[in-house]
């Protein structure tokens, strides 16, 4: 075979280094390049938006936990356990920190290189399949989500509002969450066609914060609302963390857990398929 | 020799609107091959189905013996992409560009670290390595985009376009690119609106029109067979033309009245011109030419290449 206008004696073909593909046009096994493109444009440009990302709920817990907690006191949870205020709520406010980190990336980010940027269509000119575009914007939203609960949980030590070494173990849950909404999110943002739909995200987020059991227990609502609060999403990652930061774990915890398996899973898949379908045409 | 692309009634619809009505073609080994037609022929949709980015509606596709539809990034392993809009990567730098597309492919650092500087000096963007994308040129873009296809040292390269909407000095250094590319034994493939960039790149090309195409051949063979040797424009001014056609009767082999000229198609084109005179007719402005592919492109369609 030939060689390459651009080859010179000390280098050999490429081709003969070129990482081979699945025999797939879904997924060719190389999600990484898309990750490391993603790290290398995300922490180097906008690191103002990155660290705004984590200081905001910092902020929540320090006014609602300790401020409003200070006259509150305890609160009696959906298990009947009588806990400190700004113990309820540190753990519901870091699943949230995790949703919000990983749908950021996920939609706004993805929505962006969809529709304005041609990134992936560079991207998909080259051995990169749509899974491996899917797989690799996740894990940058992941690394993000890992960076702020990493974050959030070192602030919940120093302020004393942690007692069971479970809670080590919140960190990995954030990445399962974070994980969870970011493949949802990229399949949700596959089908909006302008920046006003993306508005509706927030409609789902904001209420979904305030109300998953985040502030006060379930236990306020009547049954019908509870149902429909306990097949959202959030509410799951919320009593995830709750146990484990209080070493209640029992099967409802792995139960959580599954939630978040199940949501990345039938996620990954969707936007896998919806991004084949909008970038293959 | 197999061919390394093989097109057999190959079509692709939109809707109820068709886009790629039934062509085939094969591309061998080494050679470079053009689809020449005007704006909205079909050339760009053709090139995605190759590139394995677009599905075929139906027909027959194969590249290297594989179905793009069926095996996208294992085809593309060997594929050079040049798509008629650049898609380079606006939030990295020139050479993080080269390099990031290298790790698409799965080729190592340590390889790439050395590859870009040689694409670099290729493109003559040495100079240019830290700056952000948006603050290139359009000739510089385009020369970027170039070498960021050539970074996984590709059998076949697809060229959607890769001139238009640059000044007549840039197009030649990108010319001059493609031509050692081609030297060197790169199959290439390229989509043009422009005559003389088909004449000048291409070993063989299929003129397209409306999805379909309407002939094939070398440059030469395609002028000789169908335009003729030499040609007469004649300018009487755009309301006379066409009422002076008749009374050109028998000057030449063949008339065409476009809007603001007459082509007289000749042998002689001197001869044809001396003959017109001769009949007391005098043009506005005259010039004799050698035929060339824009005058194939208007005997098989009626129209010009470029409106
Ligand atoms: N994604 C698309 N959806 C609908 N119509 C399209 C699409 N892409 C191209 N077309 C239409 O198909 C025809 C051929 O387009 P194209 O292949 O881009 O032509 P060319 O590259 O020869 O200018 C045009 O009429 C164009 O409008
Ligand atoms: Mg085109």
């Amino acid at each position: 075979m030939t060689s390459s206008a651009t080859q010179d004696a000390t280098l050999p073909d490429a081709q003969g280094l070129v990482r081979r593909p699945f025999r797939s046009s879904l997924y060719s096994g190389n999600a990484r390049a898309v990750f490391d493109r993603g790290m290398r444009s995300q922490w180097t440009g906008n690191l103002w938006v990155m660290v705004s990302g984590f200081v905001e709920p910092v902020l929540f817990l320090l006014a609602m936990g300790l401020g409003l907690g200070a006259l509150i006191g305890t609160i009696t949870d959906d298990a009947g356990r009588l806990v400190e205020y700004p113990v309820y709520i540190a753990p519901a406010l870091l699943a949230t920190s995790a949703m919000n980190g990983a749908v950021y990336d996920s939609t706004w980010n993805v929505f962006f290189k969809l529709k304005i940027s041609k990134i992936y269509g560079g991207m998909l000119n080259t051995t990169i399949g749509p899974m491996d575009v899917a797989l690799g914007e996740i894990a940058v939203a992941l690394v993000r989500g890992g960076v702020y609960a990493t974050g959030f949980v070192a602030v919940m030590a120093v302020l004393g509002l942690i007692s069971s070494w479970w809670a080590l173990l919140m960190v990995p849950a954030c990445l399962l969450i974070a994980f969870g909404f970011a493949a949802i999110g990229m399949a949700a943002t596959s089908f909006l066609r302008t920046f006003q739909q993306m508005d509706w995200l927030s409609l789902v987020l904001m209420p979904m914060f305030l109300f998953s059991a985040t502030f006060y227990p379930l236990s306020v609502y009547p049954h019908a609302i509870q149902w429909f609060i306990m097949a959202l999403p959030l509410w799951h990652g919320v009593e995830l963390l709750r146990a484990l930061n209080g070493g209640w774990v029992d099967w409802w915890t792995a139960g959580h857990a599954l939630y978040f398996v199940v949501l990345a899973a039938v996620g990954t898949w969707a936007a896998s398929v919806r991004l084949k379908a909008l970038f293959l045409r | 020799m197999t061919p390394v692309i093989q097109a057999r009634g190959l079509r692709k619809t939109y809707g109820d609107f068709e886009a790629v009505r039934g062509i085939d073609f094969d591309v061998a080994p080494g050679e470079s091959f053009g689809l020449l037609g005007p704006n909205g022929a079909g050339k760009s949709t053709t090139m995605r189905m190759i590139g394995g980015v677009s599905h075929r509606s139906g027909g027959e596709l194969t590249i290297l013996g594989m179905d793009p539809s069926h095996e996208g990034p294992r085809i593309r392993a060997h594929l050079g992409v040049v798509p008629q809009q650049d898609n380079l990567d606006t939030d990295l730098s020139v050479i993080d560009n080269l390099i990031t597309y290298g790790r698409y492919f799965g080729l190592p650092r340590w390889f790439l670290k050395q590859k870009a500087e040689l694409l670099l000096e290729f493109a003559e963007l040495t100079d240019k390595r830290k700056s952000k994308v948006d603050d290139l040129s359009g000739g510089m873009k385009r020369r970027l985009t170039i070498a960021r296809s050539l970074v996984s040292d590709p059998r076949i390269l697809l060229l959607d376009e890769p001139t238009t909407g640059l000044d007549p000095q840039a197009r030649h250094v990108l010319w001059d690119r493609l031509f050692r590319l081609k030297e060197q034994g790169i199959t290439l493939v390229l989509t043009t609106h422009h005559m003389d960039e088909a004449e000048q790149l291409c070993d063989r090309l299929v003129v397209v029109d409306h999805g379909k195409i309407v002939a094939e051949g070398t440059p030469s063979t395609l002028v000789r067979e169908h335009a003729g040797r030499e040609v007469v424009e004649l300018r009487f001014g755009s309301h006379r033309n066409a009422a002076l056609a008749s009374s050109l009767d028998g000057v030449g082999e063949r008339i065409e009245v476009l809007p603001d000229r007459l082509l007289v198609y000749a042998t002689d084109g001197e001869a044809a011109l001396a003959a017109v005179v001769a009949r007391g007719l005098e043009p506005t402005s005259s010039l004799v030419r050698r035929c060339s592919l824009e005058d194939v492109f208007l005997r098989l369609t009626g129209r010009s290449l470029v409106d």
